[in-house]
């Protein structure tokens, strides 16, 4: 290749919001119930039903909004989009075109130190679609309306971004703000995020954009990165060979690591968009922003800062525990009941995100109390317990959540503390190996590390090992 | 008539509204959008440049529901109307997504 090109990347992301019932009517959003069991007359477009907005909806779209920077659009309303699929049952989705709730946001993504600022160009709350399932058997599709009439909103960004890095930046940036808020959990797996890329490449540095495609199917940010890569090589590919590239939507096979077209009779598209007569205006006062504002948390990027000079922990650490809400409340939570901040760090840092990884899980099903961490790691501050013990009891609380005082208790793992038995046991095992306190008397330190064995063992692990080397050494001593 | 709807037009609305047309329903169909194109043209005629574009026939806004759990399963009723039935779902022709 000789010469230099350039990928022009803007995103569409869909965002599934956690509201308990849909944006129209009073139907459950609960994930995995069985096949249409969430669905009434408004949400499967039956004639003569009423669509009613959720307010919900509105506060976490315009809460999204503020918190990317946007303008919010205080008179806006909805529109329809037409179009016949199966998984649509009105044959037209609700969705605002002309005027979005919010618009001309940005964010700040950050990648290799560099700084820069991605522009949205606008937010709208729009409604899901049903699912359809093929089963291979019969060669039919079935489908499932419990999806359709699920409030989402799609941010819209500018052509902001330059590389799969930029793009990653971008999601994670926009991931913990909702999080954040609560208004979503955006897992790209379970599709409560999606993303669609148009990308189009161009020469370095040159101001005319190139034809752009538009990729779907992107359902982890590894599969997101891959179909960059795929499609500007592609893309590159065509223009190095003298062809045009064809401005279209293709479906990214992420197994193959290919795209494909998807057919143009598939893609036909004209929406004829028209306002939705059945819904009202939307008028969000000041007083309305005001408040919203008001409720918004703290974010990650003032979270940083004040861990850093409240706590005093490392930027690992930090950025570790806030690249989760779930994590950073459970942070705090414990913290909040007069626990060490570094402590609480560590044991989230070291063992919690040591069994996450074992168990394959997502950080954010972590469900252990924060109250159970605190008493687990007081006992440790008061030797109760010793370590390796606290890390076999914080093994039961990760997966079962047990009550730490309750368990040490019903199994017995109580620290020896009591130093008289303790030196019994001592004495016991020294007088039953005289080959190790040959040994050891004889020069060889290390045999002391095998009379410690025997007492953990003897002691079932409970004792402190400060105390068993401290004790044998007396004993040792006096031989 | 002074809009004319060519053949090209007729087969691309045709896929849009996924609609399969004979010959004769095509020329039908073609007459009777240019006469609707040219009422529209004789409404254009009307100037609307210092009109407020409508958006609701009422003056009302801001009607909402709270996010409440009203409804609960309608699966019953919702596939009633299901020409065909299979696992709790609507049977329709192979789609490809």
């Amino acid at each position: 290749m000789s010469k230099q090109y350039e990928a022009v990347i803007g995103l569409e992301v869909h965002v599934e919001l956690a509201t308990k019932t849909k944006i129209f009517c009073g139907c459950s959003t609960e994930f995995g119930g069985a096949p249409n069991t969430h669905t009434c007359p408004v949400c499967t477009g039956m004639p003569g039903s009423l669509p009613v907005l959720n307010k919900q909806v509105v506060e976490y779209a315009a809460a999204v909004g503020l918190a990317t920077n946007c303008e919010i659009t205080q008179n806006c309303k909805f529109d329809r989009k037409n179009y016949f699929y199966p998984d649509n049952p009105q044959n037209y989705q609700i969705s605002q075109l002309y005027l979005p709730i919010c618009r001309n946001g940005k964010v700040e993504i950050e990648v290799e130190g560099q700084k820069k600022d991605v522009r949205i160009h606008e937010i709208h709350m729009e409604e899901d679609a049903g699912k359809l399932v093929h089963d291979p058997w019969t060669g039919d599709s079935l489908v499932d309306f419990n999806r359709s009439g699920v409030p989402l909103i799609e941010i819209v960004s500018e052509p902001d971004m330059r590389s799969a890095e930029e793009v990653i930046a971008y999601l994670e940036k926009l991931r913990l703000i909702i999080q954040y808020l609560g208004a979503s959990d955006c897992k790209l797996q379970e599709g409560s995020m999606r993303a669609d890329v148009n990308l189009s490449v161009r020469e370095a540095g040159a101001d005319k954009f190139g034809t752009r495609t538009e990729m779907k199917n992107l359902n982890s940010f590894k599969a997101i990165s891959r179909a960059i890569e795929g499609e500007m090589n592609r893309q590159i590919d065509l223009i190095e060979a003298g062809e045009q590239v064809v401005q279209e939507t293709r479906r990214w096979d992420d197994t193959k690591g290919a795209s494909y077209a998807m057919r143009s009779k598939e893609d036909a598209q004209d929406y004829r968009y028209f306002p939705d007569p059945d819904l009202v205006p939307v008028e969000i006062s000041d007083e309305w922003i005001a408040k919203i504002k008001e409720a918004q948390p703290e974010f990650r990027d003032e979270k940083k800062v004040r861990y850093k000079e409240e706590y005093d922990l490392p930027d690992y650490d930090i950025d570790i525990i806030t690249g989760s809400k779930h994590l950073a409340d459970l942070f705090e939570a414990t913290i909040a009941l007069g626990t060490e901040p570094k402590e609480v760090s560590n044991w989230l840092m070291g063992e919690t995100m040591r069994l996450v990884n074992e168990s394959n899980m997502d950080i954010d099903d972590v469900s252990f109390t924060p109250e159970h961490l605190a008493k687990l790691i007081e006992m440790i501050a008061k030797s109760e317990i010793n370590r390796k013990v606290g890390k076999e009891v914080f093994e039961k609380i990760f997966k079962e959540d047990v009550d730490p005082a309750a368990y040490v208790e019903e199994y017995g793992l109580k620290s020896m503390n009591d130093e008289g038995a303790l030196r019994k046991t001592i004495e016991e095992i020294v007088e039953n190996n005289p080959k190790s306190v040959e040994d050891y008397k004889a020069g060889k330190k290390k045999a002391i590390g095998f009379l410690v064995g025997q007492t953990m063992k003897a002691t079932q692990g409970k004792a402190d090992p400060g105390i068993v080397n401290k004790i044998l050494n007396e004993i040792l001593a006096q031989i | 008539m002074a809009n004319h709807i060519d053949d090209a037009t007729i087969e691309y609305v045709g896929i849009l509204a996924k609609l399969e047309l004979s010959g004769e329903e095509k020329e039908q169909a073609k007459r009777d959008m240019e006469s609707m194109l040219d009422y529209v043209d004789k409404l254009n005629e009307l100037d609307t440049s210092q009109a407020e574009p409508m958006s609701h026939v009422f003056p009302i806004h801001n009607v909402f529901r709270e996010d409440v759990v009203k409804n609960g399963d309608g699966s019953k009723e919702c596939l009633a109307n299901a020409p065909e039935e299979q696992d709790h779902s609507f049977v329709v022709p192979k789609t490809i997504v």
